[in-house]
């Protein structure tokens, strides 16, 4: 009997998928691409920032214009990731729970920021808020900076890491509809009730996946800053800028210490996910085996 | 408590969903909106309920107009078709839902609510499932859990969308019957939106059938079944042969079939469409009084025997319905027989 079953399904299996060869050399091609895109640049960036010793990789991290870099990145993300999600969660509470007009249009807009380059995202904010720009002469004459300073650093990566998690949590919400919603309010549960404990719950996995999406481009972004920052050392440089500069001194060593910050972060980043993937998975999986074990009295 | 809309009103864009509807449900009712999809009758709940607003037209509650109260003061409850349970929530927190968002001072204490929460939990029967959540329930179970929660808020009015609608045709069957005892017990107002007549006839203490978002018909089952107020409601309930014919002096003819039609006494004859149930066909083998035709096919349903007769060339066949209690088939294919109806109705047209 076992045995018949075993070649029943090696005969649909062969029925409904590819031969052999081709799933092979399909999944060789892909292994060799990430092999030679992905490992061993990262291997490389490891190995270069600490070719001159780990005294050297440790110095490269904790001079002061590194220390500075390494603070305004992680305030850059630390304002830009929150802004996105009140906005993500607000434009994808719009987009999925209510009609009116012109929902396609800011759908599209929503997207922009994917759609334009980063560098052309730094210079709307030179031409807005630079010394020649639209609003420059009335912030210089009150004594704010915000193009060469931190704020244009900060809305520079806003602007650039503008869809995640809106992009995240639109296809959740749609997919899901409102009638958990309704639900609630026909059992009495107040606007705030209702998004606290029904709404955000249910997509709590979109959320927290568009925000670690939206952390690791905030931290990592280089197009947009590079033209609002004026490469300040010590003053308006991140991190990915600060690798720019030490490279172009030819301090292989120590760019490539910082650059491995970076690599270290896309790595926790990765994993973070995976994490979560993994935990949201074995939730549903656990589930469903007690959905299939339970009988009916 | 009692509901009534006066005059409701609604349009999707070009779609008239509701046409100058006017119902009134006594308190403690069960009454079943009937009609075929998208003729509104969900639209109609959905306004009772709160959820949607008509375009005119008002929603009295226990006399009073509610047309502008927000779902959440209506006091209703509601069973969605799909549930809609909270699936991060378990079986107990979604009970408990209602009362654990009532502001502080109208909120019972947590020993409070634990016992309220078993004690619904108890009526739908499922006290065993409070720590599951509800991707681990079954269909059936999810419907009572749906109930137990829209009971929780006591809500004065009971309004359930499709409730048996996703469920298979076995366990629909057990949960009818349920409902029907569960309401004998609460005796709380409840109205209940379906498709399926047998559904509404069965449980129903009152049906209404609703077709293109206008009120068919407005009656008990036996008076829906009975005498069908509309060509519509004979097409929609039950099986009826749908004869083309004409009318005069009291009495319709088709194809030979004469059926009683005391509205139409004129002298000359008018066109009319009449309706004759299965069952209300007699068929004889020899003889008879009846139109004589020929047996096309014979097929046992259940207890009942189903016979297509043809009479005559043009005339489209007629269904005929018989009790058969096994043993020999009374008439066999190709059989010449007789046939005369005992019961009908004949309107215009």
């Amino acid at each position: 009997m076992a045995t018949l079953e075993i070649n029943v399904s090696r005969v649909t299996e062969r029925a409904v998928s590819e031969a052999p060869w081709l799933r092979r050399l399909l999944v060789g091609i892909a292994l060799v691409f990430l092999l030679a895109f992905l490992l061993v640049p990262l291997f490389l960036v490891f190995r270069e920032a600490f070719s001159q010793g780990a005294r050297v990789y440790l110095a490269a991290l904790s001079n002061p214009d590194a220390r500075h870099a390494i603070k305004l990145t992680l305030t850059a993300a630390a304002v830009a990731v929150p802004l996105n999600v009140i906005f993500g969660l607000a434009a994808a509470w719009a987009i999925s729970k209510f009609r009116f007009r012109g929902k396609q249009v800011m759908i599209t807009l929503i997207d922009l920021p994917f759609a334009v380059s980063p560098v052309i995202a730094g210079l709307i904010y030179v031409l807005l808020f630079g010394s020649r720009g639209w609003l420059g002469p009335w912030l210089e004459n009150n004594g704010l900076h915000i193009i060469y300073a931190v704020p244009g650093i900060v809305l520079a990566t806003v602007f650039v890491t503008f869809p995640f998690v809106a992009r995240e949590l639109i296809p959740v919400m749609q997919e899901q509809g409102v009638t958990h919603e309704e639900a609630a309010l026909t059992l009495g549960a107040g606007g705030w009730q209702t998004f606290w404990r029904v709404t955000l719950p249910s997509v709590k996995w979109g959320l927290l996946y568009g925000v670690i999406l939206c952390n690791a481009r905030a931290m990592g972004e280089f197009g947009a800053v590079s033209v609002v920052s004026g490469h300040i050392r010590g003053k308006t440089n991140t991190l990915p800028l600060h690798v720019e500069i030490l490279y172009n001194e030819y301090e292989f060593a120590a760019a490539f210490a910082c650059a491995s910050l970076l690599a270290l972060l896309a790595v926790a980043t990765l994993i973070a996910k995976s994490a979560l993937e993994y935990k949201h998975q074995r939730d549903r999986e656990r589930s469903l085996r007690a959905a299939a074990r339970q009988e009916e009295p | 408590m009692s509901i009534e809309v006066r005059d409701l009103s609604k349009r999707f864009g070009a779609f008239q969903a509701l046409d100058d509807v006017s119902l009134t449900f006594n308190s403690g009712e069960l009454v079943a909106l009937l009609g075929p999809s998208g003729c509104g009758k969900t639209t109609l709940l959905r306004i009772i309920a709160g959820l949607e607003y008509a375009d005119t037209g008002a929603v009295l509650l226990a006399g009073e107009d509610a047309t502008a109260t927000h779902v959440r003061e209506r006091g209703v409850g509601f069973v969605f078709q799909h549930y809609a349970l909270f699936r991060h929530m378990t079986v107990f927190d979604n009970v408990a839902f209602g009362l654990s968002v009532r502001p502080r001072r109208l909120r019972p204490d947590k020993g409070d609510i634990a016992r309220r929460v078993h004690r619904l939990l108890e009526l739908v029967q499922l006290d065993w499932l409070a720590d599951r959540y509800p991707d681990q329930l079954s269909g059936g179970q999810r419907q009572r859990i749906a109930l137990a929660r829209a009971l929780a808020v006591e809500p004065r009015v009971l309004l359930l969308d499709e409730p048996f609608g996703a469920l298979d045709a076995r366990v629909r069957k057990d949960l009818r019957a349920w409902l029907r005892r569960l309401h004998d017990e609460l005796h709380v107002t409840s109205v209940f939106v379906t498709h399926d007549q047998e559904e509404a006839l069965e449980v129903a203490d009152r049906v209404v059938v609703i077709n293109q978002g206008r009120v068919e018909q407005v009656g008990t089952p036996q008076e829906i079944y009975n005498s069908p107020a509309t060509p519509f409601v004979y097409g929609f309930i039950g099986d009826a042969n749908r004869l083309s014919g004409q009318a005069a002096a009291g009495w319709a003819d088709f194809h030979g079939l004469r059926v009683a039609a005391p509205e139409f006494g004129q002298s000359e004859p008018r066109p009319v469409t009449g309706y004759i149930r299965p069952h209300d066909i007699e068929l004889k083998s020899e003889g008879g009084t009846g139109v004589a035709g020929r047996v096309e096919s014979v097929a046992q349903v259940g207890a009942a025997l189903r016979i297509s007769v043809r009479v005559g060339e043009s005339a489209p066949s007629l269904q005929v319905e018989l009790p058969h209690h096994g043993g020999h088939w009374p008439f066999a294919v190709g059989q010449a027989v007789h046939a005369r109806p005992r019961a009908g109705r004949v309107f215009a047209g």
